[in-house]
């Protein structure tokens, strides 16, 4: 049997190492696609327009178990033209609902806060359905110190 | 788990005012992903819904996935153009259902 050379033992920890990677980056595209499908579910296929919805979180998140977040429209809150629905996911979580939020004209401002759980860096996305039908989306890159999810 | 919900909210304010609402219910909000000692699964148990109405109508509605942190914080808005009550409801995965009111007068 051939020795292994100092060049193919490389080779090997070379195609072990991108292997990993490969792995890697196939579990988290399949967060961000499952978070992709409960966004066109929500919009029922329709394309979001990019704006008016302002995600506030912090750059740096070091402890993920609770991590604050608000969310505001920049859309009238009329009795006829309202933000009827906004949903917020999170690509890097193992399920990527978050929460979604139901408003009435009554709420005056759609704007709304809340503390989350993320399990690593990750884009948070939110979608904002008018009463017209209309759909809004942004998404924000936090970046997380500790995880909060499992333990 | 009936532990008592916090809440923040103005008693006096005038008609048309846009006023915050701040509400947090004590609660393990168990992810449901989590291992105990012996690596078996802790099962899920969230607060899976919280409803705020005021004299009857709805006003804001959330519903919440594993991703909320415990003791859920919630925080949106009102118009009131009237003196009323509202009335909050937090819905545990077990079915509990806790709820509070606040009366809210308008000068």
């Amino acid at each position: 049997m051939r020795q292994l050379s100092r060049r193919d033992a490389l080779a090997l920890g070379a195609s072990g190492a991108a292997l990993t990677i490969t792995g890697w980056s196939t579990s988290a595209s399949a967060a961000a696609k499952e978070a992709a499908e409960q966004i066109a579910k929500f919009t029922g296929g329709k394309t979001a327009e990019k704006g008016k919805v302002t995600i506030e979180l912090p750059e740096i998140a070091e402890n993920g178990n609770t991590v604050p977040l608000s969310v505001s429209v920049d859309a009238p809150m009329t009795a006829d033209n309202y933000v009827s629905e906004i949903l917020l996911v999170a690509e890097g979580n193992p399920n990527p609902g978050v929460a979604t939020f139901h408003l009435s004209p009554l709420a005056g401002k759609a704007e709304a806060s809340t503390r989350i759980r993320l399990a690593t860096t990750q884009n948070i996305i939110a979608v904002a359905k008018t009463s017209k039908g209309e759909f809004f989306t942004n998404q924000k890159l936090v970046k997380v110190t500790i995880g909060g999810c499992g333990g | 788990m009936a532990e008592k919900p916090r809440l923040k909210i103005p008693k006096e304010v005038k008609k048309g005012e846009v006023i915050e609402i701040k509400t947090l219910l004590p609660h393990v909000m168990e992810s449901g992903q989590r291992k105990d000692k012996d690596g078996k699964t802790i099962p899920r148990k969230i607060i899976n819904k919280f409803v705020c109405e005021f004299n009857g109508k709805p006003v804001f509605t959330a519903d919440l996935d594993p991703a909320i942190a415990a003791n859920p914080y919630i925080q949106f808005h009102a118009k009131v153009d009237e003196s009323g009550t509202f009335k909050f409801t937090w819905t545990d995965d077990d079915g509990t259902i806790t709820t509070a009111e606040e009366k809210i007068t308008v000068s």
